[in-house]
């Protein structure tokens, strides 16, 4: 029975038995580490591949071959990729992502405060719409067929069906220029007080809150309803309790695990696909930092920027898939 | 009452002005002394300047990347910083382009203009209360022309060969004479700090007429009034706050909810549904930057004069001013020459849409077969439109064009001064020699049509020496005339500056220098309560 390698998997094997739960956990993670360093690869080529680099993008029509050979020399372009990419990513793995070439301040300081900025109006934005879109699915599902369903998935349909800057330029237009009384623009800064900087940032907030709520709350909706027509809804029925009740405690947590995934995924974008929001309110997040640096072929803050991005989708998705693991015991055990 | 007077009149609004300067100009453009006391006492009285408040601009070109350090200055919006803190040594007149003192008192060239002597003024304080010395000067300009520097004013100053103190005066050797020294000085890099910027480029500490207060690069930038300013007759708001938005939607909504008082950069396509806003004025001014069409001289089938002609008088330039630059431009006239520039060349005929002189020309090239034109939105807002404009007018004249429209990544890098035939864009220069130097010497690096002429590079050089300002204009329209008629450059427009403002702002001056009043747009106005 006993072959001399069976010792060395059998330890292994052994504790994913024990604990399957953490064992999947430990393996995302594991994964989500290895999908990161890919990433990073990813990015540096792509940015090495670009066409264009920092030194004449940024003197532009005012560059001279001599401020251009200064610039490449000053910051080691001069020398191999492989060499570079090493360097970066070793200091990048202790959070030091360098300076900025265009602006030499110390990226991971720019970023702290942007980050900062970005989760701050995200997580304004989860705050408010997480729960409204669970809720209105829920509400919708209740009164399936009927006109609250109607009426909410006829909004949703169409919040979701407008692009983003729309919808911003729709607000601003109704509320900042013609009834003056939204504050625009949502630039924020630091020594702006916690008030001041909520009302800055009501406009963009909803803006976002519009754009995930439907897709959220259509996805609650239908996973709700698929649990629904389920044999045990059918028996909880015929116990005869309320609709409202069954929903809540019986259909709502087996459909937990899509209704996280979508949330997770919202989460994400909201982090990372706000770009366009950000310019369009003149709001100082990550996006916009990217945008300008992209411009000028900033490489260091472009990779910052990217590997933050990447890390927060990956870490986000991770999170969806180990919270539906535990909500849904089966997925522990992989068929 | 012509430009000249309005403008003086608005100098004596704007306090710049005293009666006796008024009254001696006023009557040099011709006005007789009682016209001209009668107008100083109304415009003086019309509107009187009114110091305070805080005024907000919304402005395009800010980035995350935005250096403070003034020889990294590149965008708009460090642009219009720079102006509020800092001074340079000298400064060019809104209205005629000419040098005018500002940290320099005055200024001597030698006879063959190769060294000038500047008197630097005295009793001048920095932002940190330090007296400005020759020191200063000396070390700011040294930073700026070191060959290692990555300073902006780099190729502006090449010609420098020496900058040393003598006493109070500054002492530049040229390696060759230069007229025009005491204009390449206005460059906005040129700011004066303390020890030229060596202890610390970054800290922002200047002569101008505001002291920044706070700066995020890219989102904002703050000001407070600089008491000890040795000038009265600009700063006349308390505090100014820079705002960077760079899109456009949202600069026309801040400026039309009154949230900032001005915006720069509006575009054509926008600006009549802007207009119709109540409290928004445009301010529309006369620049230098023009749009290109660029045609290698030296590349088949552009190497044919005959051919270069034909496509030039293909170009119907009334219709680009009026499409694409929704009227807010002049039309050009193939070279990069306007009437805002000093010494310009007056009295060259407009060169016109003519498909018949075109037919003719195309016919005598012997050329066949359909020209390949390469262009893209980033070359100029509305690029590609012009372009398919252009191959309609060229289309009457029996010219056949292809539009060939290119990713607007890269298009610097692989299409413009690469590629024999496309669209491109050129802000305007301080001085005509300049302009030249940088586009059209036959050893320029951005030489863009390939026109390599040695007998204009003589007259170019010739110019640039002389001191004789009517012999130095008749150089400059030889050489205009060599452009126009045998370079490789269709010219069809210069564009306007097209900014917009709340009807609170007052005292606007619209300056041929540069954008934005030439920078100095947050110092040079007031508001109206």
């Amino acid at each position: 029975m006993s072959s001399p390698t069976s010792g060395n998997i059998l330890p292994g094997l052994r504790f994913r038995q024990r604990f399957p739960l953490l064992a999947l956990i430990l393996e995302r993670f594991v994964l989500s580490i290895i999908l990161l360093f890919a990433v990073s690869i990813l990015i540096f080529g792509g940015l090495e591949a670009l066409p264009g680099d920092f030194a004449t993008t940024y003197l532009g029509q005012s560059a001279t071959p001599q401020a251009v050979a200064n610039i490449r020399k000053d910051l080691g372009l001069d020398r191999p990729v492989t060499t570079r990419y090493i360097e970066w990513l070793g200091n990048a793995v202790q959070g030091d992502f360098g300076t900025s070439w265009a602006s030499k301040n110390s990226v991971s300081e720019q970023i702290g405060k942007r980050l900062g900025n970005s989760l701050f109006l995200a997580g304004f934005a989860a705050l408010i719409s997480v729960p409204l879109a669970v809720g209105l699915g829920m509400v919708s599902v209740h009164f399936r067929g009927r006109l609250p369903d109607k009426i909410i998935n006829i909004i949703s349909l169409a919040a979701i069906s407008l692009p983003e800057f729309f919808i911003g330029y729709l607000l601003i237009m109704f509320f900042a220029v013609k009834f003056g009384v939204a504050t625009f623009p949502a630039t924020v800064y630091e020594s702006m007080g916690f008030a001041d900087r909520l009302k800055a940032i009501a406009l963009p907030t909803a803006t976002l809150v519009l754009v995930v709520l439907a897709h959220m709350m259509r996805m609650t909706r239908a996973a709700i309803l698929s649990v629904m027509s389920s044999a045990y809804m059918e028996t909880a029925e015929l116990k005869g309790l309320s609709a409202f009740r069954s929903i809540v405690k019986h259909a709502a947590p087996n459909a937990l695990a899509p209704i996280i995934n979508v949330v997770a995924l919202n989460l994400a974008y909201l982090v990372v696909g706000v770009v366009v929001v950000e310019v369009v309110f003149v709001y100082p997040g990550m996006g916009q930092y990217m945008v300008d640096a992209v411009t000028v072929r900033d490489m260091p803050v472009v990779q910052a920027c990217g590997l933050i991005f990447a890390a927060v989708y990956i870490f986000l998705n991770m999170l969806a898939d180990i919270l539906a693991i535990i909500a849904n015991p089966r997925l522990r055990h992989p068929r | 009452m012509n430009d000249y007077t309005k403008y003086l009149a608005s100098r004596v609004t704007a306090g710049g002005l005293s009666r006796r300067e008024f009254l001696g100009r006023a009557m040099a453009a011709g006005l007789t002394l009682a016209v001209a006391d009668k107008l100083f006492t109304e415009s003086a009285r019309a509107a009187e300047p009114k110091r305070g408040g805080h005024l907000k601009l919304g402005l395009e070109g800010g980035a995350a990347t935005d250096s403070k350090d003034p020889a990294k200055f590149l965008s708009q919006f460090m642009f219009c910083v720079g102006r509020c803190w800092g001074d340079m040594l000298v400064e060019s007149d809104p209205l005629t382009g000419a040098a005018v003192p500002a940290l320099a008192e005055s200024w001597e060239p030698s006879k063959d203009a190769a060294t000038w002597t500047f008197k630097i003024r005295k009793g001048v304080k920095f932002h940190n209360g330090k007296e400005l010395t020759i020191d200063d000067v000396v070390a700011t300009l040294k930073r700026h022309t070191d060959k290692a520097s990555e300073s902006g004013a780099l190729g502006v100053l090449g010609s420098i060969k020496e900058i040393k103190a003598d006493g109070g005066n500054l002492v530049l050797t040229l390696s060759e004479g230069n007229a025009d020294m005491p204009l390449l000085l206005t460059d906005y890099h040129l700011v004066i700090q303390p020890n030229g910027g060596n202890d610390d480029p970054l800290a922002s500490i200047g002569t101008g007429p505001y002291k920044l207060t706070n700066f995020e690069a890219g989102v904002r930038a703050t000001f407070e009034k600089n008491k000890d300013d040795w000038r009265t007759d600009r700063g006349y708001v308390d505090s100014i706050e820079i705002i960077g938005m760079n899109d456009a939607t949202a600069r026309i909504a801040a400026l039309s909810s009154g949230q900032v008082h001005y915006i720069n950069r509006v575009d054509p396509k926008t600006v009549n549904l802007l207009k119709r806003a109540p409290n928004v004025e445009i301010l529309s001014t006369a620049g230098r930057g023009h749009y290109v069409f660029i045609m290698h001289c030296d590349k088949a089938p552009f190497d044919n004069n005959d051919l270069r002609l034909a496509l030039k008088y293909a170009m119907d330039r009334e219709t680009m001013v009026e499409k694409i630059l929704g009227g807010y431009g002049k039309v050009g006239n193939d070279f990069p020459i306007n009437s805002t520039y000093a010494l310009f060349p007056e009295g060259i005929e407009q060169r016109v849409y003519d498909p018949d002189k075109a037919a003719f020309h195309y016919k005598k090239s012997g050329h066949s077969g359909s020209v390949l034109l390469r262009t893209s939105e980033v070359a100029f807002p509305g690029g590609v439109d012009a372009a398919v404009l252009y191959q309609e007018s060229c289309k009457k004249a029996g010219i056949e064009i292809e539009v060939k429209r290119e990713p607007g990544d890269g298009y610097w890098t692989n299409v413009w001064n690469v590629q024999p035939f496309s669209t491109s864009y050129w802000g305007g220069r301080p001085t005509q020699d300049q302009m030249y130097s940088t586009a059209y010497l036959s050893t320029a690096d951005w030489n863009d049509t390939r026109f390599k002429r040695p007998d204009f590079d003589k007259l170019l050089l010739q110019a640039r020496s002389e001191l004789d300002e009517s012999k130095r204009k008749e150089l400059y329209r030889a050489m205009a005339m060599m452009v126009r008629d045998e370079g490789g450059v269709i010219l069809p427009m210069f564009n306007d500056f097209v900014n917009a403002s709340t009807k609170q702002v007052k005292g606007y001056v619209h300056d041929i220098g540069n954008d934005m009043s030439n920078g100095y747009v947050a110092t040079r106005v007031w508001l109206e309560a």
